[in-house]
């Protein structure tokens, strides 16, 4: 009897086990439109690299949904001067080869960061880490900058010993940016995220292994990633329909309501911080150059109109460049649509019939970007602005967006610094070709008080008084209707409903796939 | 024969290098890979130096000088999204592309023969207007659409078949990533050949009919007939054997065709092959893949109608005669 007895409670005991241990681990069959361009997370900066270097490395400190900065590899900063942060490392953090992470993994991180073609421009108000001892860094700007802390949220440290040395397949030091050939780093990872890669075929299918010793045993029980590719919009929602993947990014505007209504299905969507515009040429149309034109046409288009019918909702009518949350965000701007409002200023402005203009769009850049560009034509017509439309391919398009061949052209842009003062610099502040500012301001709006108020911004470290800066110039753009804002593009992610799926996601589309619980 | 084949591989050549030459000619039409390759922070400044480093700044003629003069010795170039060499990335996703084409053919060849021969033997039965009714839906069928339909009744509604990709593959031969191995490649497969042969089996069904019913009015057959031959020597030995020539044919160009059709199919399905492999490379101006992509396939195009021809000189000696000339 004793015996049958200790039989019964090992074997209840390792079946057990054995059952819990399979709860815990799970697999995550996921599948987003693209899959990263390298496992080198400076090789370029865009939303696909990003959501890379949140699976295999690790920030100082990240977003939390309220906006606020989370200790990641940093536990906690303070200011030493108006030029220098002090950043108090995690100990005991293990890189991917085993290497123990320190402060000279910062400084190297760093470092390379500012040779990188996409990224040193981000840092260029950065001079260097300095290690200050094994755990302790300080991070040193030129002048005093108020968004050191939102660019910590971009340096994700790299395993200095390990990008050390040469390559012995291209003589080649290991640490090298190469953006189109081989290089070490392209095909190598060591990072300090939850996840390594293991098996990588390019375009085809990722997977991401647990990484065994990550630091934070407090999170997510996600033991392996597939991750595919899959391009095609409908096929990605058919697998996701059918069980072949339990995570899809992004749900195409079309099929929301079908993943909604699918039992078994979560769909979690939000209020992105893209805004799309189109920019109206000064130089090239005198009529541009008049606000009251320019307030005519911000008059005549229906935001909320088009969020509704063309959008089908998954937009958020923007009058400002700033959405909800941002330091800029001006609640009192909301969007104007007025036909009559507007005729009455193209009356005022000397053109009661109008004019002729041209206008380029791209066709497979932003959601629906053709359809919003015809709507906007035949809204125009209405106050006599007849608009001859061009759409072209992305390839193609951004050329001529630098060429600036069209009266009116649309640009989309998204924060990398998840603050305001990027969306004036790179969209409104008057074109400089020597300091990149206006780079992208295709329209030639240029409004000095803008500038000053923009430059003064990034300076200021106080942060009441940089959201009152911040929140004039959009009142200003506003009042001058510099250009037209249309919406800012919603954000969408679809899994199976046993998944914190909504606790994940953010604001940024950097979903922290380390932190997913599979029940 | 020797002769005959020396012209073909002539000609061949020739035909490489037009294609070459255009598909590098277009190239520029396609966009700035620079811009594809570094984010929207990046200078044009910067965006300049990239360009002068990657060559793309010199003239089109000294490009493609540079470009035929690796060619020559096996290099066409590298991928700037692989950053592989475009021989190295074409040959690691051709496996799938044939295995895609091949099945479909298996498709077409297995049910457009019975179904054509039948139609033509018994062309006023209820199963033959059937066959040729559904054929006409078929041909006008767009392949996108036939492949969306399948994923949604046969992967989302009834959960059969696997909705994307190649499933599990095996390695043979060292390098070839083969589906047809695995019971979960071949479920993978099944919907894609399907899709694909959507457009040629009607095609064929048509071409094997038609070819019958004029061979079955031929003169020898009617000889056949009056001899007193039984029905099914008749149909099958002499009628059609003969009408198995034109087929052929046909059937090598078609072979091509289907080729440059899986561009679509492998899109929808995502099907990592050489098609949607060109898609994306066309979307991201990937020049080099683009040029390679569209020599390959040239080149398969060359290499089966040579075939063909060759084929077709040992079935018919017409052709061998004509050669020699």
């Amino acid at each position: 009897m004793p015996k049958l007895f200790l039989r019964t409670l090992i074997l209840t005991t390792v079946l057990v086990f054995a059952l819990g241990t399979t709860a815990q681990a799970a697999t995550l069959k996921l599948a987003m439109d693209a899959d990263p361009v390298s496992l080198d997370p400076q090789v370029q900066l865009s939303g696909g690299m990003l959501q890379y270097s949140h699976m295999v490395f690790d920030p100082l400190v990240r977003w939390t949904p309220e906006g606020d900065f989370e200790p990641r590899l940093a536990v906690k900063w303070e200011r030493v001067n108006d030029t220098t942060t002090r950043f108090f490392l995690r100990k005991g953090v293990k890189f991917h080869s085993g290497n123990p992470f320190t402060a000279d993994d910062v400084a190297f991180t760093l470092a390379r960061l500012k040779k990188s073609d996409d990224f040193k421009g981000l840092f260029e108000y950065f001079t260097e880490a300095k290690a200050v001892d094994t755990h302790t860094v300080d991070l040193i700007t030129k002048e005093p900058y108020g968004l050191v802390m939102a660019m910590a949220t971009y340096i994700f440290p790299m395993d200095k010993a390990f990008y050390s040395g040469t390559d012995p397949e291209n003589n080649k030091p290991k640490d090298l940016i190469l953006k189109t050939d081989y290089s070490f780093a392209n095909f190598n990872e060591s990072g300090t995220g939850p996840f390594k890669v293991t098996q990588r075929e390019q375009g085809v299918k990722t997977t991401f292994t647990r990484f065994a010793d990550y630091w934070d045993k407090n999170t997510g029980n996600v033991s392996e990633i597939i991750f595919t590719p899959i391009a095609e919009a409908p096929t990605r929602v058919a697998a996701l329909l059918s069980g072949d993947v339990d995570f899809i990014m992004p749900v195409p505007p079309a099929d929301l309501a079908r993943v909604e209504k699918t039992e078994g299905l979560k769909l979690v969507t939000m209020s992105g911080s893209r805004i799309i515009t189109f920019q109206l040429n000064q130089k090239r149309r005198p009529e541009f150059a008049n606000p009251k034109v320019r307030q005519a046409m911000a008059y005549a288009y229906n935001n909320e109109g088009v969020v509704k019918k063309i959008m089908k909702g998954f937009a958020t009518a923007a009058a400002q460049n700033s959405p909800k949350g941002y330091q800029g965000h001006n609640p009192a701007i909301q969007p104007r649509y007025d036909v009559n409002k507007a005729k009455a200023l193209m009356q005022d402005a000397g053109y009661p019939n109008g004019f002729e203009c041209t206008m380029i769009a791209p066709n497979n850049r932003y959601v629906n970007d053709e359809k919003l560009a015809q709507a906007f034509v035949s809204m125009m017509s209405k106050i006599g602005i007849k608009i001859s439309l061009k759409t072209m391919p992305k390839a193609q398009y951004w050329d001529q967006f630098d060429a600036q061949v069209a009266d009116i052209q649309m640009i989309g842009w998204h924060s990398d610094t998840e603050d305001s003062a990027n969306f004036f610099e790179y969209l409104y502040m008057c074109p400089d070709k020597k300091t990149g500012r206006g780079q992208y301001n295709s329209g030639n709006y240029c409004n000095p008080k803008v500038d000053e108020l923009t430059l003064n911004s990034n300076t200021e470290t106080d942060v009441a008084q940089r959201s009152a800066m911040l929140q004039q110039i959009e009142k200003i753009l506003y009042d001058d209707a510099a250009y037209i804002p249309l919406h800012w593009q919603n954000l969408s992610w679809a899994s199976k409903d046993n998944m914190n799926t909504a606790d994940i996601v953010n604001v940024m589309n950097f979903p922290y796939f380390g932190d997913l619980v599979i029940k | 024969m020797f002769a005959f084949a020396v012209k073909r591989i002539v000609q061949a050549v020739v035909v490489m290098l037009i294609i070459s030459f255009i598909g590098f000619a277009i190239k520029h039409n396609f966009g700035d890979p620079v811009r594809e390759l570094v984010g929207e922070r990046v200078t044009p400044e910067e965006r300049a130096q990239i360009r002068e480093r990657l060559g793309l700044n010199d003239p089109f003629i000294i490009q493609y000088g540079r470009f035929l003069a690796a060619a020559l010795q096996g290099d066409l170039g590298r991928s700037f999204f692989f950053k592989r060499p475009v021989t190295e990335v074409i040959l690691s996703k051709a496996p799938a592309t044939l295995e895609l084409v091949f099945c479909a053919a298996i498709i077409v060849i297995v049910l457009s023969v019975p179904m054509g021969v039948y139609a033509a033997i018994h062309p006023r039965r209820l199963l033959s207007q059937i066959i040729m009714g559904s054929s006409i839906v078929g041909v006008s069928i767009p392949v996108f659409l036939t492949a969306i339909m399948l994923i949604y009744v046969f992967s989302v509604e009834l959960g059969w078949l696997p909705s994307f990709g190649r499933g599990d593959t095996v390695t043979v031969f060292g390098f070839w990533d083969s589906g047809l191995l695995t019971r979960d490649g071949l479920l993978h497969l099944i919907m894609p050949s399907i899709a694909l042969s959507s457009i040629m089996l009607p095609l064929f069904i048509r071409l094997i009919r038609s070819e019958m019913l004029e061979v079955l009015e031929s003169e020898y057959v009617k000889f056949a007939w009056a001899k007193g031959l039984r029905p099914r020597r008749v149909w099958y030995v002499h009628a059609f054997k003969n009408t198995l020539l034109p087929v052929i044919t046909v059937g090598g160009v078609q072979l091509g065709i289907m080729v440059a059709f899986t561009i679509l199919t492998e899109t929808v399905f995502q099907w990592q092959g050489m098609g949607s492999m060109f898609i994306e490379s066309v979307s991201r101006a990937d020049t080099a893949l683009m040029v390679s992509y569209i020599v390959v396939v040239g080149a398969i195009f060359v290499v089966v109608n040579t075939l063909v021809d060759l084929i077709y000189g040992l079935v018919n000696p017409t052709v061998r005669v004509a050669g020699r000339q």
